[in-house]
């Protein structure tokens, strides 16, 4: 339930940001990182943005989420 | 207090090759260090990375990996999610819920067979999605279900603060939320357990700060890492964990310095202190914990759902469910005469094999065939 998924913030008003994976956009509440800069990857837990992370742990975390993702989906497939 | 991050590769799952060289260099140091150690992890996303990855079979023998009480949905005691469907079931109330608690049991079933039945019952991706939710829905009160630890409660404040600036005065919180460093100070002086170190929790430290954990070594003399998730990160903070034994001093070493800091989410932390104040809470296995729950401020008593009134009969277990000691970690999920018999992924029983996060889950997904579990 405390997973958190790395995501950059590419767009800012106010509190809401628009911060995008792989291309794939979503409006997430910066209330509680008031301080987030455009450009920077952050942290999304629950729709809200906790923390804020660097490039590469951002892209190791990145790919793990995708081999778990990849390793279940083979595992059902073969159930 | 923090040493330098080892200069090992930092691969995701696809790197044997450290993993590998890590376990050679565990399993050195655990033959000089000369007896056994117990390390506990209390992080539900660690509990899966760990059998996943097969790590356990990676360490020596004399090197034990133990889970321990950190999947929120699993702790929730029964009497909560039977309060949420007793809400659940008055035709004035919407309750919503992150879908891990949709099919935990209840005394008499669980939300989802509340829902069957035609209450009301919403799953959510955000806090922020029930207070739309009540914006929409003037005429009924919306009850979100407030389940998890340091990490997500800043999102239920967050969601609660909007609300208060919004003048959204129909949303509401069910408060079962949890901080972790009570039922580890319960752990650490319970005889029974005899734990050596712990792998610490790395999204409640994003918000908590490492530094929320030093009592863990100061109080107790343990042995302490922050890790990240990678089998990697598991496999530095168990290696870490037993120098920090055969050096006889114990401390908290973050190795997730990229995300984690001191003193964390300072933001955060304020918010939730705002709103939230510290109350006992009951765990699953452990029983009442003083201080070790956040309940609404008095303050903020028209947000608290807990005041609502509704019948419920005392909380009732699933019969022969050994969760309690699971979430203990006195015993393994095989050690359960329901494991992978009555109690499956696909026919749960108790919570730890319901949620996605739980001990349970976690073995029979990856590990029941290779630990003596049941078939």
């Amino acid at each position: 339930m405390c997973l958190a998924v790395p995501m950059r913030l590419i767009k800012r008003d106010g509190d809401a940001g628009i911060l995008d994976l792989d291309g794939v956009q979503r409006e997430v509440s910066l209330a509680l990182l008031p301080d987030a800069q455009v450009g920077e990857y952050l942290l999304v837990h629950a729709g809200y943005a906790i923390g804020t992370l660097d490039e590469e742990e951002a892209k190791i975390t990145l790919q793990l989420l995708k081999e778990v993702a990849d390793h279940s989906e083979a595992r059902h497939d073969f159930s | 207090m923090t040493s330098p991050e080892a200069p090992y590769g930092r691969g995701a799952f696809g790197n044997p090759r450290a993993v590998a060289g890590l376990a050679a260099r565990i399993d050195e140091a655990a033959r000089s260090l000369g007896r056994p150690a117990t390390f506990m992890e209390v992080c539900g996303t660690h509990t899966n990375a760990i059998a996943a990855a097969g790590l356990r079979r990676l360490l020596p023998r004399s090197i034990r990996l133990i889970a321990g009480p950190g999947c929120p949905v699993c702790v929730t005691p029964v009497g909560y999610v039977d309060r949420a469907e007793a809400l659940a079931r008055r035709p004035g109330i919407i309750v919503c819920t992150f879908g891990d608690m949709l099919r935990v049991p209840s005394s008499t079933g669980s939300l989802e067979r509340v829902r069957a039945e035609g209450g009301d019952v919403r799953v959510v991706y955000s806090p922020r999605d029930a207070v739309d939710m009540a914006r929409q829905n003037p005429s009924r009160r919306v009850v979100f279900l407030g389940v998890g630890f340091e990490t997500t409660v800043p999102t239920v404040a967050a969601a609660l603060d909007e609300a208060e600036a919004t003048a959204v005065s129909n949303f509401l919180i069910l408060s079962g939320h949890k901080v972790m460093p009570p039922p580890l100070r319960a752990l650490a002086s319970d005889p029974e357990v005899a734990v050596d170190g712990l792998l610490c929790p790395g999204h409640v430290s994003v918000i908590t700060g490492w530094r929320a954990f030093a009592f863990l070594p100061e109080d107790y003399g343990l042995a302490a890492v922050v890790v990240g998730f990678t089998p990697t990160d598991v496999m530095r903070g168990v290696l870490d964990l037993v120098r920090q034994m055969a050096e006889g001093r114990p401390e908290v070493v973050n190795l997730y310095s990229r995300v984690v800091t001191a003193d964390g989410n300072t933001r955060a932390k304020a918010l939730v202190e705002r709103y939230f104040t510290p109350e006992d809470q009951i765990w699953r296995g452990f029983g009442a914990i003083p201080a070790s729950g956040l309940g609404l401020r008095p303050e903020f008593a028209h947000r608290d759902a807990s005041l609502i009134e509704v019948d419920v009969c005392d909380p009732v277990e699933p019969e022969g469910c050994r969760c309690g000691e699971v979430l203990k970690g006195s015993i393994n999920p095989p050690e359960c005469p329901l494991f992978g018999r009555e109690c499956t992924h696909e026919s749960p029983v108790g919570a730890c094999m319901v949620s996605s996060e739980g001990t349970c889950a976690a073995w029979y997904r990856h590990e029941r065939f290779s630990q003596g579990g049941a078939p």
